[in-house]
């Protein structure tokens, strides 16, 4: 096998456990690996309709062996068409200025025979949706086989048992299986493993992952973010990582280089950069990053959530002294004890009993249960966050409240009214729905393109009868008011807006009937960080002011943090835990809770470290 | 896999049953007696039309005629045609002919359908790509017996390149321009699809991962975009089969080619019930198991709809 190990490598294999400790390689005496990525003034250019339009401009940046850089920024920073552009992996509608030199070598302007020598053996990329980003018509062992073979001149019996051994360096648990399945068959962080395999596979200098976690679960996150820990220091490859999420960089990021609108506007080490932010954009961007545990008010102050933790777990950490950690363990538990939660008042408004919910069968796909025996009460004026991870049952719960999907068993009661039998009339149904407002996660695919914002807004008033002519469009453009939006917008599409604009058209079309439950769906998760902190709070004062009651559906448990005041987890269909903000988030009982809690990484690179620790025990102690 | 073969051939049986039941109801239900039309302007012995009609179980009644006919089926004997020619030695003289025809077709439009239209999806908004969807609407919008004639006069009158009737001596090189004129148009649709399947496929993130592994071009285009822009054309090859056969009738026509289209015309004309089923019923298998192909060959191409589960 050490045939195919570059010259410049360590002449043991790298990949034979515990041969390589970490650090070691091409890092030099001081503790600083050699640059192996040197770029010079970068810039990148699309042409759109005959004009040149910077991507990214005058980037200056390096990475050494053995260092994980973070290019972090929002939709639309360039960070990933600049990363994109040191293969040259742009569109051909692109131009590409500056110098990109690798262990030295000048990569740009190199001919295309020269830059495919380079791909995927010196330089390789894993890209964010595993789902798409592997070919579905070959087997993931295929397609790592091409690639060993395209860089070595081995066998293929060779090329197979190296692919087997990445497989089993990524930590599949049956790489022989992985190796045969297709990619549809593998789950979304195997996927990812299988990704990272391949692009391990021919020992590469430097590893570009853009947005490598982002398509994933906050408990599969964290196992990739600490498999890539993990490869970085036995491989001492250097790592760039692109990404919008701040615990993400905190978790993993050496050094981090904030981009804004093509600029690199600020550089620094992860702890420069998070706890003394010099650039204003940086500053307003970390502050914008919902922080689980700090979403409270002055009623109800942050919560330690790692102290918490430790305490329901019963665990030491090495990172944090016991003192200070039993100091604060006490300092959680009397908030607890001094936690007001306001009781219920009212008639509730959701109140499901024993509720399952299944998605009808069709044709040779038989019918399946998503939701068993859900106990659930949402009175009016609470926010109930329903957190979960993907295939939990949560997005379907909210369906059915709306009674878009059937109740199969138990009772599900909407403003008083019972629509588990409602199925059957259609006529109750609809005088329920008055009563409910939705928001959907993807704003743009949620309004419908050929209406004029203001019609869509208008829309549920017109056909519940409520309003019409002159009266209908002075509503709208008090809806526009209260979301904030300019009352001239109602002449628009919805593409002349952005996200952050549709989602909110999207809030004002669920409140146009004055609902009494709001059951908003993901409706942030497809924002950037600051357009989300805004909705957030305009969500916020929205809801202290008109008092809806809301079922909030999200992944994000730092989003349902800053809004809810009950939370239920849902894990394979069934609710595992619930309680109020308080007792979810500082006495967890049950392991899953506990386990999605250490998984939401904090922008904060010393609280993750402990956060870290804690999770690793959680996890060693949790498999005994 | 068995299983799902096994499944799909059951499925042959309602197929075949259920169609050639149609065919022969509709033959059956033709105005006009087949008999004294085999006579034409002369009037024949009353005696002679009666025996006639018993030989060819005429005066039966349908089910009865029906039932003949598949159990005939069923033991390999389908019967003489109305001029006393058995019928399985008439199919087994004009099957191939028209076989030629249609792989040949099958093979244009295939491999020049597919070669065109990735050509043209890899240079989307180019010259080519322009030429080339404009002639194909071109070829599209001209019906093809128009196009037959056309071709048969200028390719084979004019020029002389081939001959503009097959008749008799037919052969893969004879067969070349009938051929063409029969694949052309599903040539054009062939060519539409594989082209808009390159162009969504040619964007794909596996495409972008392929490159960024470091393969060359035509490694990238051959094994990753092509072959997963063939999903949808298998499926309209094998679909197209049956137009195939169909337009067989006009083509062989045209270019009086002694295969099954001219055979079964003529039967329609006459009248000729076992004739017409004969055929109908092959039409039918052919296509069935042709599809039967089709799907598999889909499942091959895209593992996410194996039947095997």
């Amino acid at each position: 096998m050490s045939d195919y190990i570059s010259p410049d490598r360590p002449a043991s294999d790298p990949l034979e456990p515990g041969s390589m400790e970490p650090g070691s390689g091409r890092r030099r005496a001081d503790g600083k690996g050699s640059v192996v990525l040197e770029v010079r003034d970068l810039s990148v250019d699309f042409g759109v309709e005959k004009k040149w339009v910077p991507a990214a401009v005058g980037l200056n940046y390096e990475v050494r062996a053995g260092e994980v850089l973070a290019i972090v920024g929002e939709s639309g920073s360039g960070k990933s068409a600049s990363s994109m552009a040191l293969l040259g992996l742009l569109p051909s509608n692109s131009r590409v200025s500056g110098s990109v030199r690798l262990s030295g070598k000048e990569l740009l302007g190199e001919d295309a025979a020269n830059i495919r020598s380079v791909r995927g053996k010196d330089v390789a990329v894993i890209f964010q949706e595993p789902m798409t980003a592997l070919n579905p018509v070959y087997t993931v062992g295929a397609q790592i086989v091409e690639t060993v073979r395209l860089h070595n001149e081995v066998s293929p019996d060779q090329a197979k048992e190296r692919a087997l051994r990445m497989l089993e360096l990524v930590e599949l648990p049956d790489p022989v299986k992985a190796f045969k399945s297709y990619p549809h068959q593998l789950s979304g962080g195997q996927r990812q493993r299988a990704m990272i395999a391949q692009s391990l596979s021919c020992d590469p200098k430097l590893l570009i992952a853009d947005e490598p976690t982002t398509a994933l679960d906050v408990t599969v996150q964290a196992e990739i973010l600490d498999l890539m820990r993990n490869l970085r220091n036995k491989l001492d490859s250097a790592i760039v990582l692109i990404t919008h999420d701040m615990g993400v960089v905190a978790d993993l990021a050496d050094r981090i280089a904030v981009m804004r609108k093509g600029l690199i506007v600020e550089t620094g080490t992860a702890e420069q950069i998070f706890h003394n932010p010099q650039h204003p954009y940086t500053q307003a961007l970390l502050a914008a990053v919902p922080h689980l545990g700090q979403g409270g008010t002055d009623a109800a102050p942050d919560v330690d959530v790692t102290a918490a933790l430790a305490a329901a777990t019963h665990a030491e950490l090495d990172s944090v002294d016991h003192e200070e950690l039993v100091r604060r363990e006490r300092e959680n538990a009397a908030a607890l004890a001094a936690a007001v939660s306001r009781g219920p008042v009212g008639e509730p408004v959701l109140e499901l009993t024993d509720v399952a919910i299944e998605y009808p069968k069709q044709g040779r796909v038989p019918a399946f249960r998503a939701v068993e025996g859900a106990n659930l009460t949402i009175h009016p004026g609470q926010v109930v966050g329903l957190v979960g991870e993907s295939g939990s049952g949560k997005t379907t719960i909210g369906r059915a409240a709306v009674g878009l999907l059937p109740v199969a068993a138990g009772t599900m009661r909407v403003v008083g009214e019972d629509i588990s039998a409602a199925k059957k009339n259609g006529k109750q149904l609809h005088q329920v729905r008055r009563h409910i407002g939705m928001v959907f996660q993807d704003p743009s695919s949620s309004l419908n393109p050929r209406l004029p914002i203001g019609e869509s807004i208008g829309e549920p008033m017109y056909l519940a009868g409520v309003a019409k002519g002159a009266d209908l469009q002075k509503r709208i453009e008090a809806l526009l008011d209260q979301v904030e939006l300019p009352r001239n917008y109602r002449n628009r599409y919805p593409h002349e807006l952005s996200g952050g604009q549709k989602q909110r058209v999207g809030i004002a079309r669920a409140l146009s009937l004055k609902p009494k439950l709001m059951v908003a769906d993901e409706p942030t998760s497809a924002l950037d960080v600051s357009v989300q902190a805004k909705v957030l709070e305009l969500f916020q004062n929205l809801q202290r002011e008109l008092g809806f009651a809301c079922l909030f559906v999200t992944h994000d448990l730092a989003v349902v943090d800053v809004l809810a005041d009950r939370i239920c987890v849902m894990q394979r269909g069934r609710i595992v835990e619930q309680g109020t903000r308080d007792q979810i988030l500082r006495n967890p009982q049950e392991a899953y809770t506990q386990r999605l809690l250490a998984a939401v990484p904090l922008p904060d690179p010393e609280k993750q470290r402990e956060r870290r620790e804690l999770r690793a025990q959680l996890l060693a102690t949790g498999t005994e | 896999m068995i299983q799902y073969v096994l499944r799909r051939l059951l499925q042959v049986i309602p197929v075949f049953v259920g169609t050639t039941l149609l065919v022969y109801y509709m033959v059956f239900a033709l105005p006009g007696d087949p008999i004294a039309a085999l006579f034409g302007d002369r009037q024949p012995n009353p005696a002679v039309i009666a025996a006639l009609r018993q030989q060819y179980h005429l005066d039966e009644p349908f089910w009865v005629q029906y039932g003949l006919f598949l159990k005939n089926l069923f033991t390999f004997n389908l019967g003489n045609d109305f001029t006393g020619q058995p019928i399985a030695a008439t199919l087994g003289r004009v099957f191939p002919v028209t076989a030629m025809l249609a792989i040949e077709a099958l093979v244009i439009q295939g491999v020049f359908g597919v070669a065109a239209g990735l050509f043209a999806g890899l240079r989307k908004g180019k010259l080519f790509d322009s030429t080339v969807l404009i002639a194909s609407l071109v070829v599209i919008a001209i019906p093809t017996f128009v196009l037959g004639f056309v071709l048969q006069l200028v390719v084979g009158v004019q020029l002389g390149w081939a001959k503009p009737t097959v008749g008799s001596d037919a052969s893969w090189g004879t067969l070349l321009l009938p051929a063409f004129v029969l694949g052309l148009v599903s040539f054009a649709y062939v060519l539409r699809l594989t082209r808009a399947s390159v162009i969504e496929n040619m964007n794909a993130d596996y495409v972008r991962t392929a490159t960024a592994k470091g393969l060359s071009r035509p490694r990238v285009v051959l094994a990753h975009i092509l072959r997963n822009s063939m999903i949808p054309v298998a499926t309209y090859l094998g679909a197209n089969l049956g137009a195939l056969m169909g337009g067989a009738i006009v083509t062989e026509g045209i270019f009086n080619v002694p295969g099954v289209g001219q055979k079964l015309y003529q039967a329609i004309l006459r009248s000729e019930g076992p004739t017409i089923v004969a055929i109908v019923s092959v039409f039918v298998l052919i296509f069935v198991v042709a599809n039967l192909l089709v799907d598999l060959l889909y499942a091959w191409l895209d593992p996410r709809i194996r039947y095997d589960k």
